[in-house]
């Protein structure tokens, strides 16, 4: 079980990743894994994040693009801190 | 896994297309038709009936989807033999005409002039010949890549992107290398990748018919109706539940589904039949799970794989639909819904690629003769898509 990876993250490039693992809660030293080179890190999560959702690996503005897939996904719109809940109410699509 | 002499067991048809399952499809020319359709269903078992919304009072471009649809659902080499039946002969002869062209057994029927029970009396009198004629074929071996398999996703989260739509894109580029036909579409779920789809096609012209079909999407379709920014359609209430939540993130996962290096040799109108031969296909299609599925079985594909994330539980009546997931919760909770379970790659237990050879796995023993869960679960979503509101 130790190595089933709590956050997995797409490209090195992303600043966020996605929980993989149900009932995630605050304060969890989790293992995070790069799937496009198997490489590992650790980061600790701020809230309880559920399963699918995304965590910030690092500091973001309101104003930055946020990048998942090493692609603009969308852009902050709150403050969010290194191992936050990222989602709808910090994050918005560029588009429509 | 060699891949390049798997083979199955399936229907050559008699214009050597490969079905995999043998119905005899009783189709609604229009809706006021689906009444006589689902007697005759009732009546001559080892029938079924393809009831639907539309085909009257429609027009221009509109209609000639309407045709292609029904034309092409009864083409499909699923179907074995069809009956049509509609309000009036006119257009249930054009029907009839077109899928008559395929070579398989096929009959018109209409009910002005002669009432509901006269007409089903003489359909089920037809339908139980093409019922012994169906049921007295049998299966031959026929090479896996000409069971023609399409992709959609559905009720996607997060894990769509990190594994279910990848595994189908493992598929894609293990079998359309060896001759398989693919299609996939969603052309406003492609909204923040349409980059990169643009330049996965085979040539740059290909690529710009796909800019060009995107564009006037976004424009006639989304530009033209919103009311607000779509942030309570695209991404769905599921898919923000499952953690996706913008549409750039949602076309990223979904752009998996075309593998890391199959690139796609044309672009589709919706439901037509891809005739550039074999390879990869974009279909112009709405992102809604029923509309796409119908229109890709309406082009002639005979087997889906469909990844879902919080769980869809989409079928078609005549095409199976093999879904898969990735998400360890819906695989617990919705197991029956779930065909291949690839929740083993977010754990790192799966490689994608050991993931590919289990749904081409799934793909194969399908083709056999296998029900998939949505067929077993009775899932039947046969919905025409519809361009605009009828004369």
């Amino acid at each position: 079980m130790a190595n089933i990876p709590h956050l997995l993250i797409h490209d090195r490039r992303d600043n966020v990743g996605v929980v993989v693992v149900e009932g995630l809660t605050a304060g969890t030293d989790m293992l995070c894994v790069v799937t496009e080179d198997d490489s590992e890190r650790r980061a600790t999560c701020n809230q309880d994040v559920p399963i699918g959702h995304k965590i910030a690996l690092r500091d973001l503005a309101a104003g930055d693009t946020v990048v998942k897939y090493g692609e603009d996904i969308g852009r902050v719109t709150a403050p969010i801190r290194k191992g936050d809940h990222v989602h709808t109410h910090n994050l918005k699509t560029k588009r429509w | 896994m060699d891949l390049s002499n798997r083979t199955v067991w399936a229907y050559r048809r008699e214009n050597g297309r490969v079905g995999v399952r043998n119905h005899v499809a009783i189709l609604p020319l229009d809706d006021i038709s689906n009444a006589a359709c689902e007697a005759v269903a009732a009546h001559i078992q080892g029938t079924i009936a393809l009831p639907h919304a539309y085909g009257r009072l429609q027009f221009g471009e509109d209609l000639e989807l309407h045709f292609r649809t029904m034309i092409g659902t009864g083409a499909n080499p699923n179907v074995a033999a069809c009956i049509v039946i509609g309000i009036e002969p006119a257009w249930t002869e054009r029907v009839v005409e077109g899928i008559a062209k395929t070579g398989k057994p096929v009959a018109g029927f209409w009910i002005e002039g002669n009432g509901d029970i006269a007409t089903v009396a003489a359909a089920s009198r037809k339908a139980k010949e093409f019922v012994h004629l169906a049921s007295e074929q049998v299966r031959v071996e026929c090479p896996l890549t000409d069971v023609w398999v399409a992709a959609k996703c559905g009720e996607s989260d997060t894990t769509t992107g990190l594994a279910s739509c990848p595994t189908v894109g493992n598929l894609y580029d293990k079998l359309v290398p060896l001759g398989l036909y693919g299609c996939f579409g969603e052309t406003s779920e492609l909204t923040g990748a349409e980059h990169l789809a643009a330049a996965r096609a085979a040539t740059p012209e290909i690529g710009e018919k796909f800019m060009r079909t995107w564009s006037a999407y976004q424009r006639d379709v989304i530009e033209a109706h919103k009311t607000s920014d779509l942030s309570d359609s695209q991404p769905t209430k599921g898919n923000i539940a499952g953690g996706l939540t913008t549409i750039e993130e949602k076309a990223l996962g979904n752009l998996e589904k075309i593998g890391k290096k199959t690139r796609y040799i044309d672009v589709l109108e919706p439901a037509e039949p891809p005739l550039r031969g074999r390879g990869l296909y974009f279909m112009d299609t709405s992102s809604a799970a029923a509309e796409c599925c119908t229109l890709q079985a309406a082009a002639g594909y005979v087997v889906h794989v469909f990844p879902t994330g919080q769980g869809n539980v989409i079928g078609n009546p005549i095409m199976p639909v093999i879904k898969l997931s990735g998400n360890p919760r819906t695989v617990r909770v919705m197991s029956e819904h779930i065909d291949v379970d690839v929740s083993g790659v977010v754990r790192r237990e799966l490689t994608i690629d050991q993931a590919g050879d289990r749904l081409i796995d799934c793909v194969a023993r399908t083709a056999n003769g296998r029900f998939t869960c949505a067929e077993a679960l009775g899932h039947r979503e046969f919905v025409m898509t519809k361009l605009y509101r009828s004369a």
